[in-house]
């Protein structure tokens, strides 16, 4: 089922952007204000190359006989098989969208008062109390918005699946684009399920933002 | 590429024979000068890798063109008659020259996309070889010009298949499993599938269709990835092993690499296609498109360009103009009883068409989507939603309280 | 920062460029195959090749005449709205105007671009059968750029007092005056980087661009249309260009930022 197979992988990709970007959010966050924007500016400097040779650029890192294979082979390492398959795709996702993860992140973690996290440590909180008690809960928003830049994207994507996915690993996005300018000339039925995707994503939107303690989102939105 | 040089070489020799401009390379360009600009553009949609483009000092066929009328073009391309057929049916896209297959020609034809020609335009339709004229896909020879014609084989990577291919079988290898690449279009995939199986690739027979959905079912675990193009780069770089394909593109690929092979399968034959120049009704430059058609009709033209593409001529006098290697290959140009062998793809009724995109849709993505998964998806979120709506709304009473 | 810090952020960072690194040197392989992953050696050939590539230069065009004129049409656009919701005072109204600006942002971008190509389809045909193109695309830009406009421009809305307007029509300035003298400059910067914004989203959108182009080709669409067999190097000499261009604007936007940051510094030092 490509709907669950879309939801899924969106999912998984979000959830690693969401483990990955968040520590790199956090020390970025602390360090110097003249590092941290040297560090912002190299988060999102990617952005600015074409996305489609990006993905590209995946392949030859990925394939069997792709770069990362040759130094593995150089090193007398067995072969992995990474292209066309649905790690791969996870892996662009994750590579793609990962910036929309961490600039929130960092703009909501940056904004917080470091005098808050010193007076929980004062009250004798522990660092894993600290983070769960203030620091995650002040991040919300970052999160919140985070997460809603990169599940968006990622369960719509056609391009990164047909790339990375050697056309068996098919998203929604795939299908649409098939009714649409594809094999299976359907715009009724593609319009449908452009819909469906619409409402689909409509309704996480409102999950997420249940979780979101009534605090504007507009801050953690714009880079 | 050295017979591309040598035919270069052959082809200025003969054209120079014949005192006409030389069309290639740079310094022929000052001994004619360019026709003046009519300020037209006209919107050419053709395959990819399917033209000759200058590349390494072969001909440049549009920018030829452009010089010698003044007519602007706008080249560009799709990968599979399906995406045509969507691009064109979808509105919005007006081309004046496409070049559609002969199943997708009839089809044009039938739904009304094609605009007739007018063939005293066209005189270059005299070179046509008589075999190639009023074609099955249209009758009466009114909507459509051959450009050029192949067969379908098998590509392989002589290093690891050391077999002879003489079955669509060895697709279905596991020996070669995640090594096998496959036609990224309904057509083509379910072709293989149905000759394997002894059916006609134009069968109405509803469960032949489905056998043939079965069968490429079972070969998806051993296919690496459904592709069009990208074989040419998959197979150059060792990727994969074995990706059926059409014969002309042997030209780029066997050439360019001795490693890799190409086999017609004569046990269960082949598909024989036929590629044609159309006018998409509606065209705003139609003059100027039988024009182009016209052009590329011209037996110098013609041989340029096929022997940059590959892919066979109906034309004999531009194929006397092509390296005696190529005319003599039977890649290029297959004995005849390997034509006798093949099959053409016809237009399929409605019915069988929409059941070929849905077994199409299966086969790619696994099943095709229940309504009743899909609402049950949607209701369960839905319920989600509300649940911690009304989950907060409690708990925020209770907190008052 | 902590040696494990360091690790991580340099292994992020990895992760991040390993695939630009890779079309950076790829550009500069001097093969005749085409080959995407064996070095033979350094060359320029493919930049060389680039300028002559008619293809390549033409997309480029299309790409750059898009961005600009949906650029600028976008600022003007997206200003204009963000002042006209910042004057709304109903707090529903201007609520439920913020929604509508904001969806274009959420919605997913494929269904966005289908909607918009039937759209466009539907008022090409009623017009006569006219083809999209340059125009429709130029539309369909601008549509998914204001809102980003919009977004920047509205915060500096807020910050700005609301008096500076009207002490400077008290002090003889006509609305328009007023306007262009304290108003504009005050939310300049908003707009630049509004526009900015808009200028690089449309030079990278690809999936929008893909299903309203009719006829026409953008460069992502063309590098689309190559991914389907082989991208020439020339793509990627094209790319590295474009980067390094990115690269130095970047610098010089950070580098203004950092003194606008610090003459502001200044001044509230001096308020104190």
């Amino acid at each position: 089922m490509f709907f669950l197979r879309s939801i899924w992988l969106g999912a998984i990709a979000t959830g690693i952007c969401l483990l990955v970007g968040y520590p790199l959010a956090y020390i970025i966050s602390r360090t110097g204000a003249r590092v941290q924007s040297v560090l912002v500016m190299l988060v999102m400097l990617p952005m600015w190359m074409n996305f489609l040779l990006r993905t590209y650029a995946w392949m030859t890192l990925l394939e069997d006989n792709g770069i990362i294979n040759t130094a593995l082979a150089t090193l007398g390492l067995p072969k992995l098989h990474m292209i066309n398959t649905s790690g791969a795709v996870v892996l662009g996702m994750v590579y793609n969208y990962i910036p929309y993860m961490i600039l929130p992140l960092y703009s909501a973690l940056a904004k917080m008062d470091h005098s808050v996290i010193e007076a929980a440590q004062d009250l004798g909180a522990n660092q894993r109390r600290v983070f769960t008690k203030v620091i995650f809960p002040l991040s919300m928003p970052g999160v919140i918005s985070g997460i809603t830049m990169v599940f968006v994207p990622a369960v719509s994507t056609f391009i990164i699946s047909k790339m990375l996915g050697g056309g068996s690993n098919l998203l929604i996005g795939d299908l649409i684009d098939m009714q649409f300018l594809g094999s299976a000339y359907n715009p009724n039925l593609g319009s449908a399920i452009s819909l469906v995707l619409m409402v689909l994503i409509l309704i996480c939107m409102g999950i997420m933002n249940q979780f979101d303690d009534g605090e504007t989102r507009g801050g953690g939105l714009m880079i | 590429m050295s017979f591309k040089k040598r035919f270069l070489a052959l082809f200025a020799a003969a054209l120079l024979l014949l005192g006409m401009s030389v069309p290639a390379g740079a310094s022929s360009e000052e001994e004619e000068p360019a026709a003046p600009k009519r300020g037209v553009t006209i919107n050419v949609y053709n395959w990819g890798e399917y033209i000759s483009n200058g590349v390494e000092g072969t001909l440049d066929v549009n920018a030829e063109f452009t010089r010698r009328t003044g007519i602007d073009v706008n080249y560009t391309t799709f990968d599979t008659n399906e995406s045509l057929y969507s691009k064109l049916a979808g509105g919005g896209a007006n081309y004046d020259v496409i070049i559609p297959s002969d199943y997708m020609v009839s089809k044009l034809i039938e739904e009304g996309y094609l605009e007739k020609l007018d063939f005293d335009n066209i005189p270059n339709f005299q070179y046509i070889d008589e075999q190639y004229r009023n074609p099955d896909y249209d009758p009466t020879n009114e909507y459509s010009v051959p450009y050029t014609w192949g067969v379908v084989g098998i590509f392989y990577n002589k290093n690891y298949v050391k077999e002879e291919i003489n079955s669509w079988k060895i697709l279905w290898d596991e020996k070669y499993a995640g090594k096998i690449l496959m036609f990224d279009n309904p057509r083509d995939s379910f072709g293989i599938a149905q000759k394997l199986l002894g059916y006609s690739f134009n069968s109405t027979d509803e469960r032949e269709w489905q056998e043939a959905a079965m069968l490429l079912k079972e070969q998806k675990p051993l296919v690496q990835a459904y592709v069009m193009d990208q074989i040419f780069d998959k197979m150059a770089n060792g990727d994969a092993w074995l990706a059926p394909y059409y014969a002309g593109d042997a030209a780029t690929l066997v050439e360019d690499n001795p490693d890799i092979g190409f086999a017609i399968p004569t046990e269960e034959g082949t598909n024989f296609f036929v590629d044609a120049l159309c006018i998409p009704k509606g065209a705003a430059h139609k003059k100027e498109a039988e024009e182009y058609i016209n052009f590329l009709c011209d037996p110098e033209i013609a041989a340029a360009n096929v022997d940059y593409i590959g892919y066979s001529t109906p034309e004999s006098a531009a194929k006397e103009l092509l390296p005696k290697e190529t005319v003599e290959n039977p890649i290029f140009y297959p004995p005849q009883e390997i034509l006798d062998n093949s099959e053409v793809f016809v237009n399929l009724p409605e019915e069988t068409s929409l059941l070929l995109d849905s077994l199409w849709a299966e086969v790619k993505m696994g099943g095709p989507g229940e309504t009743a998964t899909l609402v049950a998806i949607l209701a369960g979120f839905l319920l989600l939603y509300i649940g911690i709506v009304v989950y907060k709304k409690i708990k925020a009473k209770r907190e008052l309280q | 920062m902590k040696v494990a810090s360091k690790v991580y952020t340099f292994l992020v960072f990895l992760f991040l460029y390993a695939p630009i690194f890779v079309l950076i040197i790829f550009s500069f392989n001097d093969s005749d195959t085409m080959s995407r992953s064996v070095f033979s050696g350094f060359s320029l050939r493919w930049y060389a090749r680039l300028f002559e590539d008619r293809m390549i230069m033409d997309a480029l065009k299309n790409t750059l005449i898009i961005a600009v004129v949906a650029a600028a049409v976008a600022t003007v656009l997206g200003t204009v709205a963000a002042i006209g919701l910042n004057g709304i005072r109903n707090k529903w109204v201007r609520r439920m105007m913020m929604n509508v600006t904001n969806l274009p942002m959420v919605n997913p971008e494929i269904v966005t671009g289908v909607s918009l190509m039937l759209l466009f389809v539907f008022v090409a045909q009623s017009l006569g059968g006219l083809s999209l193109g340059m125009l429709s695309l130029i539309l369909a830009h601008i549509t998914f750029c204001t809102p980003y406009v919009v977004l920047s421009v509205l915060p500096k809305l807020r910050q700005m007092d609301p008096h500076l307007y009207e002490a400077a029509q008290d002090l003889g300035c006509d609305p328009r005056r007023a306007f262009f003298k304290v108003v504009l400059p005050e939310i300049m910067p908003g707009i630049v980087t509004g526009m900015i914004m808009a200028f690089t989203l449309s030079i990278d959108d690809f999936i929008i661009s893909y299903f309203t182009s009719g006829t026409t080709q953008t460069l992502p669409i063309y590098i689309y249309s190559m991914t389907r067999k082989r991208v020439s190097p020339e793509i990627n000499a094209l790319s590295t260009l474009l980067f390094v261009a990115v690269l130095f604007l970047l610098v010089i936007v950070n580098l203004r930022q950092a003194r606008d940051k610090r003459a502001q510094e200044r001044k509230e030092g001096l308020e104190s």
